[in-house]
């Protein structure tokens, strides 16, 4: 059989929330295309589920986003196990909704410490990690739409995204300014249909009737799968998008293009 | 499989810089390119060395997008890319807000603006006749985004490109077309284009083309210019059916220019 050159191919691509939704599905786009993947996440189940689908040299990594010493640990390890680190998508996240002044300080703190202060520390120790062996790589922060608009229902995890989306543009420019050859990026999701929806699923009488709500708001009528973000994240991963960082890439449906057109009457 | 396999497109301003890398990449991918241009020589010694179909059009013309698109129908049967690339920068008097011509500002505006929508509006006729699920790409600029005094009319003609993309992606996603629509936004990119305004700048300033380089240089964090495989590898993505969920987005690709804010 010939093996035809993928387009990430070689590079080594440590994954967050790598054992679910968004990111399993970006661990094996970026495995198919010739990765070697480091599945990183909280959950042990669901990350050696990934690494069996994915074979090859995949490697699951138990991580929790929150914890600095882990993540020296993982990315140190997963050197020390491929020889580099070229990819980080710090895919892992919660989410919650509710009224504004309902929300507590637990959750407040619960929901920055990992869409937030997990994504700072990523970056963190993927830059501190090409000090050891310097590569050609690339940050890819999974934000949302809700980091570039407000949400209604939603404050907490639109400040949280809000936050990665400027903190990526920063992360850009300080590494472009010092030559690191490191360059970084979000992605900004509308709704996926991952078990991240599972609570709101919860809300209505079923998951279809939620998807359906949800499409209204999407012009292109769907919600989006994961396999349509994993091909943004293969984009920004590979050498494609050499002079692309601090840039916001939207996989909306259109929803960010503007305000409800329908002013006629049909 | 290649990933725009089979897919039938037409790439205007296709006889140079972004234009031709844009074709180049599509045809690499699979595609069958129709590239037009208003230079006919250029345009057809282009179509020959790629092998692909050379089409004469001046984009602000609305017979010859009628043309190009029954041509293009009656030949392959379908549509489902085009990329609105054409486009000029320049005219022949000033570029400053105080210096700019009224003619030279319109005629910015017919080839960027008007051609564009005349792109758009007849693709989107073409997609629908054939019930292609199509991509429509528009390239618009960093200029669209930041103040560019030394392109009045330029900068205000890509912004313009930047807000149609988003009511063609509106209207096309809520009739249920399946049709898209995205606009490009590259930065600095070693093009005849840029060329031209190094050389401009540097007679204005009566300095060398070099030190214009060393100055532009400067304000890319990424510190090199971009190439036009750069851009090219941008709008496969969004003709490609990866990019399916995404429509009325705009795209950099600029080697971080516009993360300063």
């Amino acid at each position: 059989m010939i093996k035809v050159m993928g387009r990430v191919e070689n590079k080594v691509a440590l994954v967050t929330g790598g054992a679910s939704g968004i990111g399993r599905e970006c661990c094996k786009l970026l495995a198919r295309e010739g990765a070697r993947v480091v599945v990183a996440d909280i959950n042990e189940a669901g990350g050696l589920d990934t690494v069996e689908a994915i074979g090859g040299e995949s490697r699951f990594f138990s991580l929790d986003v929150r914890s600095e010493t882990r993540w020296q640990e993982v990315t140190s390890q997963a050197i020390d196990r491929f020889g580099s680190l070229d990819t980080l998508v710090n895919c892992a996240g919660i989410g919650f909704a509710g009224n504004f002044e309902d929300t507590s300080l637990e959750n407040w703190n619960a929901i920055m410490d990992v869409n937030l202060t997990g994504v700072f520390l990523g970056c963190k120790h993927m830059i501190l990690a090409q000090r050891q062996v310097p590569a050609n790589a690339s940050i890819i922060n999974i934000s949302s739409i809700a980091g570039l608009l407000g949400g209604e229902d939603i404050a907490a995890y639109s400040a949280t995204k809000g936050g990665v989306t400027l903190l990526s543009k920063s992360i850009a420019l300080s590494c472009a300014g010092r030559g690191l050859g490191i360059r970084c990026n979000s992605i900004h999701p509308t709704y996926v249909d991952t078990e991240m929806l599972d609570p709101v699923a919860a809300m209505f009488s079923s998951r279809d009737e939620m998807r359906a709500g949800m499409a209204n708001e999407v012009p292109l009528g769907r919600l989006a799968l994961p396999i349509d973000i994993a091909y943004a994240v293969l984009f920004l991963a590979s050498d494609e998008s050499a002079m692309v960082t601090g840039s916001s890439m939207v996989v909306d449906g259109g929803q960010t293009a503007g305000l409800p057109a329908r002013h006629t009457m049909e | 499989m290649a990933r725009v396999e089979g897919k039938i497109a037409i790439v205007t301003g296709g006889a140079s810089g972004l234009g031709l890398a844009i074709a180049e990449r599509l045809l690499l991918e699979g595609a069958v390119v129709i590239l037009t241009d208003i230079d006919a020589l250029a345009g057809q010694r282009a179509a020959s060395e790629l092998g692909c179909t050379f089409f004469h059009q001046d984009v602000a013309d609305e017979n010859s997008w009628h043309e190009l698109m029954a041509d293009t129908l009656e030949l392959h049967g379908r549509l489902d890319i085009l990329v609105n690339n054409a486009g000029i920068f320049q005219g022949q008097g000033g570029n400053d807000p105080e210096s700019t011509l009224l003619e030279d500002f319109n005629r910015i505006y017919s080839i960027n603006v008007a051609g564009t929508f005349l792109g758009c509006k007849h693709a989107i006729a073409a997609m629908r006749k054939c019930q292609s699920r199509g991509s429509i790409i528009n390239l618009s600029s960093i200029a669209a985004l930041v103040s560019t005094p030394f392109l009045t009319a330029y900068g205000a003609s890509k912004a313009a490109v930047r807000q149609l993309t988003m009511s063609i992606a509106a209207h096309c996603a809520e009739s249920g077309y399946g049709i898209r629509c995205n606009s490009v936004h590259p930065g600095q990119i070693r093009t005849p284009m840029l060329d031209n305004l190094f050389q401009d700048a540097a007679t204005s300033m009566d300095v060398g083309v070099d030190v214009v380089e060393v100055e532009f240089l400067k304000k890319i964090p990424l510190a090199e210019f971009g190439e036009p495989d750069d851009v090219a590898y941008l709008v496969l993505y969004l003709a490609s059916d990866e990019s399916k969920h995404v429509t009325g987005t705009q795209m950099l690709v600029d080697g971080g220019m516009l993360a300063h804010s």
